[in-house]
């Protein structure tokens, strides 16, 4: 528990406050702390359960069951390729292939110095674009392989 | 804002409301309005930009009191998008970018001319077309039901949901007993738009009809890889929605909703908690609505990335902040659902229908669709289809229709192989089920489903072993684990369909598959792994010959899989510019002594044992001389 920052136990406590009157609050807390960390370790995982009184290895079990949720940080750019079926069809899985090589990682890693996370989304409705990227959010349409480079070197590029 | 406390003050609101949007929609002459789809595809192209830049240029002009621009929900014709449309002329402008702003406000909006150049070019007769519903994509659809509000409507104004006609169908509701309500919705014949097509009248009547707490939810956990529905009717009419969910808290006799509303959908949800707020603010959410003794409240909660939550046990356990995992029926959610309480979950379309039923009486809605099926169904066109976007068919309608009258066919003179229904669930249907009316019995009998309304067609160039095989590990990335046929079953299924696509099959295999498909559809506890196999047994059963010609010749008809296909260079075609080398990154591409067509120039061959089949070889090409076989 000493691993916590102050700063975060006092953001943490806030957080499991907001939902006092709801029943049953455990995914609630744990999306306001995604979305507020980027990821829920073990020791936020026992601080809320302290906090709420859920035994931890229920939040643990949470934790790991939904894809919303991440136990390590991510990338500064989370690059998430869509592999709908709109996507797959149109090509989606050759652009996560490059993206893959091209960053010398896997779906669901993250490079070394912490720039890039890649991921495979589950169709985001983007379906008239396929096959699509999205990069933190911004969709990139009709990605082809040839694009893929591009891309990455407009990130790098913002980073040099 | 003024509260709306009883029917009076109702009636007032709406029939003030509806002269603005009158007003708005036939302009006097002289005024304009300028709408702009705010749906997710267009948003992605930037139609936030568009509607930004016309309220500056409307400003600069001076043009605020004549012209206004504001957003409305999805047209649905995607792949033509970002759409503005100007009223009273109903002008509709496609594919507009911000650059084009300032033109449209010079040459329509203060000239009075069309601006040709952004109108729907008809593929087939090359000609402009002006108006929304002379397009043929529009014209076989009947988008008033599902979708009503779309497309006309400010998602973010309340009132001019209200103008629309929102919560006419919830007063009438609120002047009936909850059976009358209930009768309505069975006579209307409205099944369970989700999937199953449960009569949802009948899901009502389980709900017993004692006293303490019961639950409406609204299933928004729109998981089908490819499936769009849900997310535009909330992002487009969230009140229709809030509405339909409002009837049924009535029918069942609950007071608190609860919208079940994917994460990744963040429009939806902005839209759905600005109408819920705005609700409550006006009085039409809350205690005492219109003055009645009914008392209804609307909560969001947002899904966390798991297809199974789509099941309503497994929704119902994630609410309650549990992993998502399925709950043995019965007891069923009717009687023993949230919090071990009485509750109904329904699919966001079906809601939208409950509203519009109400509003407009079952038999309207009854008159429409065929004998086993009442109404419309909302489909997302996607995949290799020249019109991809969102389409309202009444029920049968034939796939033939939807595909080429309204899809428009097959882009680049390919040909139909085969349309996917019902998402990892359904199963693929070909070119002899063409005809087919589609309701939710004559999908099932012709070996698919109805699903929530994904339709994805595929080609000549997909492998149908290749999509058996994506839908596997579709599924077995999303099943819950919690019982062995589906957690184990779906695994082997996907290993074997790898073996088979990584050219190492055996005949064998096919009947290693067709076993372990009896033992998860059998065994399963859900749905989710009762019909995991569904993709596997239509594919195999429509594509025979490709299964065998995979695990017997070890070839792949479609050239998709890497290891039974490679890139050739046909000598005649190549022109010897070296484009495809420079893009190979193996260097596998050398040339040849054959003299190409630019003089001095040799063609070129790839060395197929070092060739890593990445395909930047044929995307470069210029001159179309790269085939796989």
């Amino acid at each position: 528990m000493a691993k916590l920052q102050p700063q975060a136990v006092k953001l943490i406590t806030e957080i499991v406050e907001r939902y006092k009157d709801e029943p049953t609050p455990t995914m609630m807390i744990l999306e306001d702390i995604q979305r507020e960390f980027g990821y829920i370790p073990l020791e936020v995982q026992e601080l809320v359960s302290q906090l709420t009184g859920v035994p931890v290895s229920d939040i643990y079990g949470v934790v790991t069951f939904y894809s919303f949720f991440s136990m390590s940080p991510k990338g500064k750019y989370v690059i998430g390729v869509c592999l709908g079926t709109a996507c797959y069809v149109k090509g989606g899985q050759l652009v996560l292939d490059k993206f893959s090589e091209l960053l010398g990682i896997k779906p669901g890693e993250t490079t070394e110095d912490g720039l890039f996370t890649l991921d495979i989304l589950r169709c985001i409705g983007a379906c008239a674009v396929a096959p699509a990227v999205s990069i933190n959010g911004k969709v990139y349409p009709q990605v082809k392989v040839d694009n893929v480079k591009n891309i990455i070197a407009e990130y790098r590029a913002k980073e040099a | 804002m003024n509260k709306i406390t009883n029917e009076k003050e109702l009636t007032e609101r709406f029939e003030h409301c509806g002269k603005c949007l009158e007003k708005k929609f036939h302009c006097e002459p002289g005024y304009r309005a300028i709408v702009v789809c705010g749906g997710t595809g267009c948003l992605s192209a930037d139609s936030q930009g568009i509607m930004d830049r016309f309220n500056e240029v409307i400003k600069e002009k001076g043009l605020q009191d004549k012209v206004t621009c504001n957003v409305v929900g999805c047209f649905g014709f995607c792949s033509q998008g970002p759409f503005v449309k100007i009223f009273p002329e109903e002008t509709l402008y496609t594919k507009v970018k911000v650059a084009d702003v300032d033109e449209i406000i010079e040459k329509d909006i203060i000239g009075g001319e069309v601006v040709d150049r952004l109108l729907f070019v008809d593929p087939q007769t090359k000609e402009h077309v002006q108006k929304q519903n002379e397009i043929n994509f529009y014209k076989l659809q009947k988008r008033d039901i599902a979708l009503h509000g779309n497309s006309e409507i400010n998602p973010e104004d309340i009132d001019e949901a209200i103008g629309y006609g929102a919560f006419q169908g919830l007063n009438r509701a609120l002047h009936m007993t909850r059976e009358e309500v209930i009768d309505e919705v069975l006579k209307s014949g409205l099944r369970g738009r989700g999937g199953a097509g449960f009569p949802t009248g009948k899901k009502w009547s389980f709900v017993p009809k004692t006293d303490g707490p019961k639950y409406m939810i609204c299933n928004g956990d729109e998981g089908d890889p490819g499936a769009f529905m849900d997310r535009s009717i909330i992002e487009g009419n969230p009140c229709a929605v809030i509405e339909g969910m409002m009837i049924a808290g009535y029918a069942i006799g609950a007071n608190d909703g609860y919208f079940y509303v994917r994460a990744e959908y963040p429009v939806a949800v902005k839209r759905l908690s600005n109408a819920i707020k705005k609700l409550e603010e006006i009085g039409l959410l809350g205690d005492h609505i219109l003055g009645t003794d009914f008392s209804f409240h609307c909560h969001i909660r947002l899904g966390a990335g798991a297809f199974v939550c789509g099941e309503e046990t497994a929704l119902i356990n994630s609410i309650e902040g549990k992993r998502g995992m399925p709950r043995p029926r019965p007891p069923f959610p009717a009687v023993k659902g949230l919090w071990n309480c009485p509750s109904v979950v329904n699919n966001v379309e079906t809601l939208a229908c409950v509203s519009y039923i109400l509003r407009e009486g079952w038999e309207k809605f009854a008159a429409i669709g065929t004998a086993d099926t009442k109404g419309t169904k909302v489909f997302a066109l996607g995949g290799k289809i020249n019109n991809v976007g969102l389409v309202e068919v009444p029920m049968g309608t034939t796939l033939r229709q939807l595909i080429y009258d309204i899809g428009g066919g097959i882009p680049n003179g390919k040909k139909f192989k085969a349309i996917q229904t019902g998402g990892p669930s359904g199963g693929c249907l070909t070119e002899k089920d063409l005809d087919t009316p589609i309701d939710f019995g004559s999908l099932v009998a012709a070996g698919s489903m109805m699903g929530s309304g994904g339709a994805i067609v595929m080609d000549e160039d997909n492998c149908m072993v290749d999509v058996a095989k994506f839908y596997m590990t579709f599924i077995c990335d999303e099943s819950c684990g919690k019982c062995s046929p589906c957690r184990i079953g779906t695994r082997r299924c996907l290993d074997i369909l790898t073996k088979i696509c990584d050219g190492k099959g055996e005949e064998k295999d096919i009947q290693d598959l067709k076993e372990l498909i009896d033992v998860v559809r059998n065994n399963s506890l859900c749905a989710l792994g009762q019909t995991a196999t569904n993709p596997i047994v239509s594919t195999m059963k429509a594509f025979p010959e490709e299964y065998e010609a995979h695990v017997k010749d070890h070839k792949c008809p479609a050239h998709v899989c890497k290891n039974m296909m490679e890139y050739y260079i046909l000598p005649d075609k190549c022109m010897g510019c070296g484009l495809c080398q420079r893009g190979c990154p193996v260097g596998c591409i050398s040339a040849t002594d054959l003299p190409a067509k630019i003089p001095g120039k040799f063609v070129l061959k790839i060395d197929a044992s070092k060739c890593v089949k990445c395909g930047n070889c044929q995307a470069g090409c210029r001159f179309n001389s790269i085939i796989k076989r």
